[in-house]
């Protein structure tokens, strides 16, 4: 991480409306409004709007762009087409990953979203690989600004703001672009919630006049500002991974519960070979973790089974929606088994432990979903 | 914001407030919550615990972290607030009220150095945690 923290475009409005500021990935970025309870479950139950214009914006285009796209990541972007976005990551060599990512194919070429944390490393990564002069490729990272609308009346509150869009047309991980309160964005059916919802990537200029027609628009229904803290909470719910917590550079994506986005039949990419080899029998196997009552595990508590040192909680935190502590963890081959029953080394120095029994991903399932 | 002349303070952020007939009602304070975040689980000790000032007497759960808490006064327990079990959001939203931990029977008097609530804000404010 960076020592220089910098602000996102809308840092006065985020103080203006008494959000508590922390570092994140470089930024100084909103953790909580009320509280998070409270935006967890508006989310949940109405909407939530979340400013993300701390992730990175990279820019792919020219005509060697899917080639090299195809080398640099492990899902298989011929699955894209203009308007649609997959999730995937990129690897080493070794089959460490650098960064997960959304690749967003439009007319032009492609888009690819980075975590803040991993900007730098992960431009200076992808600039490594450029094969030369067919494939251009721009940091777009600090022109853009990202904000979520997430939340079953996520569609509802945003309808009346996008003049001559249908919405309700975009299906999940597609997006087009358009205009929203008169800005021009790309309006993507995407999020980190679990909930249905949009991401709008715009001008960072315009930001303020964004934030504000969603406010004005979503505040009647309910909708709440959520920061960071509820968007951990939302994720972990809905199973999803948080690079530098549950992923990174050793960590595979096979062991991460990932194997989904890695494609090993689509042709050579950096990692695949070890990718393959992995495939065949994975050191680690990715877990849900439901505890009792009250109970919070935390990233890097061991997990034992029948006394034996059995892996480690990558994250843990409280489920507002089902009311215990529920954890993502990372353990041996064998000791994955849904229903079976780990312990948790909660304080070393206390000698506190707690129950915590393996359960399916996600933890939580939007209704209809 | 409760009047809080009659509340002390520890550097450790619990308050301890009397309430005559030897006993007194701990919390946390404002800004202990406020740095916690949403409160998630309370470990609390069980009626009829003697505890001696500056002991651990058990830990506070928010979504951020687990933090010790530590008693600021020696005692017994005579009730653990029971409204916590269901609704331990209460710390946060009232922590000099409704959100009082557990309810202390006094043994001599409150120890020397504890701050009144005036020390305790400046003492707060230069705090790092």
């Amino acid at each position: 991480m960076t020592e220089h923290v910098q602000t996102v475009p809308l840092d006065q409005v985020h103080r203006r409306l008494g959000a508590r500021m922390v570092p994140f990935g470089g930024y100084l970025m909103p953790m909580q409004y009320s509280s998070i309870r409270e935006e967890h479950l508006a989310v949940r139950q109405r909407a939530g709007l979340f400013d993300v214009s701390h992730m990175g914006e990279v820019t792919v285009r020219g005509p060697g762009a899917l080639a090299y796209l195809q080398t640099l990541v492990t899902n298989d972007l011929t699955r894209l087409a203009p308007g649609r976005a997959l999730y995937t990551v990129m690897c080493r060599d070794d089959g460490g990953i650098v960064d997960d990512l959304l690749v967003y194919q439009d007319e032009d070429g492609y888009m690819v979203v980075v975590n803040a944390a991993c900007h730098d490393h992960d431009l200076a990564w992808m600039r490594a690989q450029l094969p030369g002069a067919e494939v251009e490729l721009d940091d777009v990272s600090a022109a853009t600004c990202l904000l979520a609308v997430q939340g079953p009346l996520a569609l509802e509150i945003l309808s009346p703001l996008a003049q001559g869009v249908d919405l309700a047309g975009i299906r999940y991980y597609h997006h087009l672009a358009g205009l929203v309160a008169g800005v021009p964005v790309r309006i993507s059916r995407t999020g980190y919630t679990g909930e249905d919802g949009f991401e709008l990537y715009g001008p960072a200029e315009a930001a303020g006049q964004l934030w504000d027609a969603i406010q004005l628009q979503g505040g009647p229904s309910g909708l709440l500002p959520a920061g960071l803290g509820a968007r951990d909470t939302l994720r972990l719910e809905a199973g999803l991974r948080l690079y530098g917590q549950d992923i990174d550079e050793t960590t595979d994506p096979i062991s991460a519960g990932l194997g989904w986005v890695v494609k090993l039949g689509k042709g050579d990419f950096r990692g695949r070979d070890t990718l393959q080899a992995i495939a065949t029998a994975p050191p680690r196997r990715f877990v849900g973790l439901s505890l009792e009552a009250r109970q919070i595990a935390r990233p890097h508590q061991l997990l034992y089974r029948n006394q034996e040192p059995v892996g480690v909680v990558t994250s843990g935190s409280f489920s507002f929606t089902l009311g215990h502590g529920i954890a993502m963890g990372s353990v041996i081959p064998g000791a994955e088994v849904e229903g079976g029953e780990l312990e948790v080394l909660l304080r070393p120095e206390l000698g506190q432990w707690a129950q915590a029994t393996v359960v399916p991903l996600p933890f939580y399932r939007r209704p209809g979903s | 914001m409760p009047e809080l002349d009659s509340y002390r303070f520890t550097r450790t952020h619990e308050w301890v407030c009397p309430q005559g007939q030897g006993e007194a009602l701990v919390g946390i304070s404002d800004h202990a919550q406020s740095q916690l975040g949403d409160v998630i689980f309370l470990e609390l000790p069980t009626v009829g615990a003697h505890l001696k000032a500056g002991d651990r007497l058990g830990a506070i759960e928010s979504v951020k972290a687990a933090s010790d808490l530590y008693s600021p006064a020696s005692g017994e327990v005579a009730e653990v607030n029971p409204a916590l079990t269901a609704t331990p959001e209460l710390v946060n939203q009232d922590p000099y009220q409704t959100g009082w931990l557990f309810r202390l029977k006094l043994e001599g008097d409150l120890p020397a150095g504890l701050m009144d609530a005036a020390a305790y804000d400046s003492y707060a404010q230069s705090d790092p945690h």
